[in-house]
């Protein structure tokens, strides 16, 4: 595999890695984040001061990173996840610039503004892609257990999904756990796949290239999540030759989705044998009541 | 023993009285309705009760145990459930999901094993599957059961509302309205369906309800209510003839 396309799917699995989180948090259980990149952030800084400054191990640095995002984000869930809507993104978008703000002016720690070079890296995007595939079916399959119906039922109506015996704060807590947990340890890959982290990496269009996956692929579908994170991460590549108008046809296409298909690519649409069986009916027309009509 | 006993209930929205005083007891089994005007504060009795609201004074007993300040999850876990007037359905869920998901207390495995495929799992979630699939088919939808909730006709949608909290397996079942915008033909089936739930569920029912034909041939014992302040109670027969109810509903002339 080139250095180029290694780069590439290092790339790809964090940022899967991030977006699960996301999308179980904002796609399924409708607290829509805007802060992911200070939980990247914190997982980051852990993990590569572990390694660089303290000197662990690699996978330990990694494993505390993912753990300093979950931890994080108790007592920020606990006030915020009261707030409704738009009023949960501020407040998280906020959380996002305090992290960045404060990794900033701990200079003697942190390394200011030019961050901490000479971090331990990688051999191999291998590991990092399996993590990231075994991530996505773990969501996958707590999507579809009773506590994934309860997230979508709060989704979709918060006082009824009360009104039916979920305890709507204890759900939206967990989610939003592990969505930090997942935020964590995808900052902390990309802290030893770079080699080097700097505040300025965990912005807020970090933040908002996330969120566009998520909303992209279908809110309410993982492998839509999956499907539009490789999109999103190819794409800005394949149009390299375009120099700077690669970040307009970006922009463009994410407008385009969003007026052709406000319910993202796939919908709701998810990646099983059963769906799998459904296309294949449906293209060849081997319905059984077609045939007994006719 | 009343199984649900309400005093001196009361809510003040500033100087508004939504309820003022409001008392109530519910015999174990019984369909008990309350009616008045609109505005009177009929769904602020059922939001109190439900704990969406906190009551400015009053209490509120189940079973002789006060069910005050706890919040709602835990005050539908005692075997409270209801509908609402402007049906609240899982608007993008499959009529299934809609009703599974009020079974969430059928599955005991833990939030990590919900990450994870295993046998007890997947035990769970067919018996679940199956319950939820025999209450559509009590309430007559389960040929539906694959269509999104929000593309239903109205109607369905009522009953979809009425299985979910039957899924909750209470012992008191708040109805808001449920006959809201049907006709005559449709409110007499809702009626007997009603009356069917009742007697299957052993349930006991406390109705709001607009439709006087139902609430006079449903129920046991009628409450009306007017500006936030009981005005009758009693059976249908005492309430029909009581000279407030009539002024309450009817207004009164001027006397010469």
């Amino acid at each position: 595999m080139s250095i180029y396309i290694q780069g590439i799917v290092y790339l790809f699995s964090i940022n899967l890695i991030s977006v699960m989180g996301l999308s179980l948090l904002t796609g399924f259980t409708g607290s829509f984040c805007f802060g992911q990149a200070g939980f990247m952030a914190v997982g980051a800084y852990t993990s590569g001061m572990l390694t660089k400054l303290v000197g662990w191990p690699l996978w330990l640095g990694i494993i505390c990173g993912a753990l300093a995002g979950a931890l994080i984000s108790i007592p920020i869930g606990l006030p915020t996840l009261k707030l409704k809507g738009d009023y949960f993104a501020i407040a998280t978008l906020g959380f996002a610039e305090a992290v960045r703000l404060i990794l900033e002016n701990l200079q003697q720690y942190t390394g200011g503004a030019r961050g901490i070079p000479g971090i331990e890296t990688m051999d191999s995007p291998v590991p990092v892609l399996i993590i990231a595939l075994v991530i996505y079916v773990l969501i996958r399959f707590y999507v579809a257990s009773t506590h994934g119906r309860s997230c979508i039922a709060i989704r979709e109506d918060e006082m009824a999904a009360n009104c039916i015996g979920i305890n709507s704060p204890r759900m939206k807590t967990i989610s939003f756990f592990v969505n930090g947990l997942l935020a964590g340890l995808a900052g902390a890959l990309l802290a030893h796949y770079v080699g080097f982290i700097q505040p300025s990496m965990f912005g807020m269009a970090k933040s908002t290239e996330l969120i566009i996956m998520v909303i992209f692929g279908g809110m309410h579908s993982v492998t839509g999540a999956l499907l539009s994170t490789v999109m999103l991460t190819s794409l800005p590549e394949l149009l390299r030759a375009a120099s700077i108008w690669r970040l307009v046809a970006y922009g463009l296409l994410v407008v385009i989705i969003m007026v052709v298909r406000p319910e993202g690519l796939l919908g709701s649409w998810e990646l099983s044998i059963a769906s799998l069986k459904q296309i294949w009916n449906n293209l060849f027309n081997r319905k059984p009541s077609v045939k007994e009509g006719n | 023993m009343y199984i649900l006993e309400i005093d001196n209930l009361s809510k003040y929205f500033g100087g508004v009285k939504a309820v003022d005083d409001f008392n109530m007891k519910l015999e174990e089994g019984s369909i008990t309705s309350i009616i008045g005007p609109n505005g009177a504060g009929k769904t602020t009795i059922f939001n109190l009760i439900t704990g969406i609201y906190p009551p400015t004074k009053g209490s509120i007993m189940l079973h002789g145990h006060s069910i005050l300040g706890l919040p709602t999850y835990k005050i539908v876990d005692l075997g409270l459930a209801r509908t609402f007037q402007n049906i609240r359905l899982f608007p993008n869920s499959t009529v299934l999901d809609n009703v599974r998901a009020a079974c969430h207390d059928m599955a005991n495995y833990s939030v990590l094993e919900g990450f994870f495929p295993s046998k007890r799992r997947y035990q769970q979630e067919k018996l679940i599957k199956d319950r939820s699939m025999a209450l559509l088919e009590t309430v007559g939808l389960a040929d539906r059961a694959e269509e999104i909730a929000s593309k239903l006709p109205y109607g369905y949608q009522r009953r979809l509302e009425i299985a979910r909290a039957l899924a909750l397996n209470p012992i008191i079942l708040l109805l808001d309205e449920p006959a809201a915008g049907m006709n005559p033909e449709e409110s007499q089936n809702l009626m007997e369906f009603i009356r069917k739930m009742r007697d299957k569920f052993a349930l006991t029912t406390l109705l709001i309800e607009h439709h006087m034909e139902l609430v006079m041939g449903l129920s046991d014992y009628i409450t009306v209510v007017d500006f936030g302040k009981t005005i009758a109670t009693g059976t249908p027969k005492e309430v029909q003839s009581n000279p407030e109810v009539i002024k309450a509903y009817l207004g009164y002339g001027d006397k010469k």
